[in-house]
């Protein structure tokens, strides 16, 4: 039993590509894969016309990858954990200084840029996990459920940040269950249920080519059903 | 890549300086330790030249034997003798419940007739080595052989009493005794030789010095501060084991070890990082300890470390020692998954190398097997190699032998991590 299999996909550059699926649908695997992470079993993909074998370091200067735990050294403070992020991408000096304080400042953060990471909300460790992953402006940037387990403020402030990052040139790639934030933030959107796509398009598109149809829900229910998908 | 390195060093170290209990017990442990240890073992040394150990003596002889071991006891630095409880004089049976009671370590029984049965069988044989000599009186009447027993001098024991104690109490015994027949065989042939005859010299014939090895023509007496202190050094700083593994444990199960996995820095650049920050940590402790040593033991009734002339080679030595240690640490981190698995692990492995490597045993008193796993035990090197400098005033060529093999250590153990985690992350 494969995590994906028969699996074949195009992303173009400027998308806000939305990838929906029940738990275990293979979602996780998928962005594992994408950001160098698992190593597929067999097939191959690329990213800006590179592959993992061939152009590693390029690869991962032009990607961001946001996880879905929070990937933060908690005794660390905001600004701490973001100047050491950001130099691992070779951001240095001024420039470094300047890129931490504006996302901080946009995104809420800025009078708490030298407070511990232990001591922040749910929300406010998202908002930071956030930066530290689009500080060096990837190209690309892979999202694992970024808005989940946070309040409507901090899930608002995320998505309005990525709205801004993608305006910028950023390809996004994102999953989430959260169907009416992906209904109304994603370009694109794929649906994917044991290890394969079982519908690609726009979530206008999506929605209308559904019978009865009235959001991305109903859309989402009528591909994957019911039944409950618990798993181990 | 120096600014990466650098980067990473940095937060390493601001990561240590936010654990503050963690660094304290990372200073603080290994002072309190080799304080702790070098005053009981030299406390202990001391006890046994100063403080008289009591032992219980029953005398069913009553005759010269017995006295003679009495005096010998009473005048050894070791014991004193016990022949009454309660104002009872012992008997066997006393003595034996004192003994396996615990409130004496020791009873020595002599048996009764010891001293006339041991005159007896001295006599006899005498005579007979001298009659067969032609040097007997051919008019005196041959005595009649008496039967001889054999005589057993029974020793009870303490059964807490350590092994090394008893062997050496049994060996004093032994030799006491020893003496004690010797000294008859030379009365018994006096006598059979004649009046006239030259006293034998009963002196011992062949004495035994101690010569020691000299440093900057200074003799180097070995004492327990000099034993204790490279010693349990070397314990710390393998002890970085437990802290440098369970970091990367963390970043594990942190989460931020999958971003430094998608970020454009190579492995070796982290271990780096972290291979620096822990040398100078390892490097720290080495020196705090030394200190303590030096300055802190004369003022807490222990002797001195001396250091004179040797700084520079116990510095090469501890910073090989801290390249293994780390080695093994970021192994072990990157092994485990999680704190559960490499914290027991990295403290058991580390007891485990300490007890091999002779921290705690001389490798030569040590089973043949054993003795040859201790080579294999990078604390044996380390250790080894303090000794070398510091009490047989070894230079560098002959400690690089193992400042080599530490090296090599932290080479196999640092690219069998690197081997496991590119391939768990290859893609």
């Amino acid at each position: 039993m494969y995590s994906l299999n028969d699996f074949t996909l195009a992303i173009n550059e400027g998308q806000i590509f939305g990838l929906l699926g029940p738990n275990g649908a293979g979602k996780t695997t998928l962005i594992s894969m994408l950001c160098g992470l698992v190593k597929p079993t067999s097939g191959s993909f690329s990213i800006a016309g590179m592959t993992y074998s061939d152009h590693e370091d390029e690869l991962k200067k032009i990607i961001g990858v946001v996880p879905q735990e929070y990937a933060l050294y908690p005794t660390l403070t905001a600004r701490e954990n973001l100047t050491y992020f950001g130099s691992m991408y070779g951001l240095k000096g001024n420039d470094l200084k300047e890129k931490v304080i504006e996302s901080l400042d946009f995104l809420g953060l800025l009078k708490f840029a030298d407070k511990r990471i232990e001591t922040f909300s749910g929300g406010m460790k998202r908002r930071i996990n956030l930066i530290a992953g689009v500080l060096h402006n990837p190209k690309v940037l892979f999202l694992d459920e970024p808005t989940v387990g946070v309040d409507v403020q901090s899930k608002n402030a995320i998505i309005d940040y990525l709205k801004k990052l993608n305006k910028n040139g950023t390809t996004i790639i994102y999953t989430s269950h959260h169907l009416a934030e992906a209904q109304e933030f994603c370009t694109d959107i794929a649906i994917l249920d044991q290890g394969k796509i079982y519908a690609q398009g726009t979530p206008i598109d999506l929605i209308n080519g559904t019978l009865g149809a009235k959001n991305l829900e109903d859309v989402f229910i009528a591909l994957t059903g019911n039944d409950l998908r618990d798993d181990i | 890549m120096i600014y990466k390195l650098y980067q990473s060093i940095c937060k390493e170290f601001l990561l240590l300086k936010r654990d503050i209990g963690g660094v304290i017990i990372l200073f603080l442990m290994p002072l309190v330790l080799i304080i702790m240890v070098t005053l009981i073992q030299d406390s202990t040394l001391k006890n046994l030249s100063n403080t008289k150990i009591p032992i219980l003596l029953v005398d069913n002889d009553k005759g010269s034997v017995s006295n003679s071991v009495f005096e010998n006891l009473q005048k050894s630095e070791v014991f004193s003798v016990v022949t009454q409880i309660d104002n009872k004089p012992l008997t066997e049976k006393m003595a034996k419940e004192a003994v396996f009671k615990g409130t004496f370590q020791l009873a020595i029984i002599i048996p009764s007739h010891l001293s006339s049965d041991l005159q007896a069988k001295i006599d006899q044989n005498v005579e007979t080595i001298v009659s067969s000599l032609g040097f007997s009186d051919s008019t005196a009447v041959p005595k009649k052989s008496k039967l001889v027993s054999q005589k057993e001098v029974k020793l009870y024991f303490d059964p807490a009493t350590q092994l090394s104690f008893k062997n050496a109490v049994m060996s004093s015994i032994d030799k006491m005794i020893s003496q004690i027949e010797t000294r008859s065989i030379y009365t018994a042939f006096q006598e059979q030789l004649g009046e006239g005859t030259t006293s034998f010299e009963q002196k011992s014939f062949i004495s035994f010095k101690e010569i020691v090895p000299r440093v900057n023509n200074k003799e180097v007496i070995p004492n327990s501060v000099q034993h204790n202190v490279p010693a349990w050094t070397l314990f710390a700083i393998f002890f970085i084991v437990i802290p440098l593994s369970i970091n990367i444990v963390k970043e594990k199960t942190q989460g931020t070890f999958i971003r430094l996995r998608t970020n454009p820095v190579s492995n070796g650049i982290v271990i780096a990082g972290k291979t620096i920050t822990y040398l100078v940590i390892c490097m720290v402790q080495f020196y705090m300890m030394l200190a303590v040593a030096v300055f802190l033991f004369p003022h807490i009734g222990l002797p001195s470390l001396n250091i004179e002339g040797n700084l520079f080679l116990m510095t090469i030595v501890a910073m090989f020692s801290g390249f293994a240690a780390i080695g093994f640490g970021i192994l072990l981190g990157t092994v485990a998954k999680t704190q559960e698995q490499s914290a027991p692990f990295g403290a058991t492995a580390t007891i485990i190398l300490a007890a091999i490597g002779g921290v705690w045993v001389p490798v030569f008193a040590m089973p043949h097997v054993m003795q040859i796993v201790a080579k294999s035990s990078p604390m044996n090197w380390g250790l080894n190699a303090f000794y070398d400098v510091l009490l047989r005033n070894a230079g560098i060529l002959e400690i690089l032998p193992e400042i080599g093999l530490l090296f090599m250590f932290f080479v196999i153990t640092i690219t069998i991590a690197l081997l496991y985690d590119k391939k768990k992350r290859s893609v």
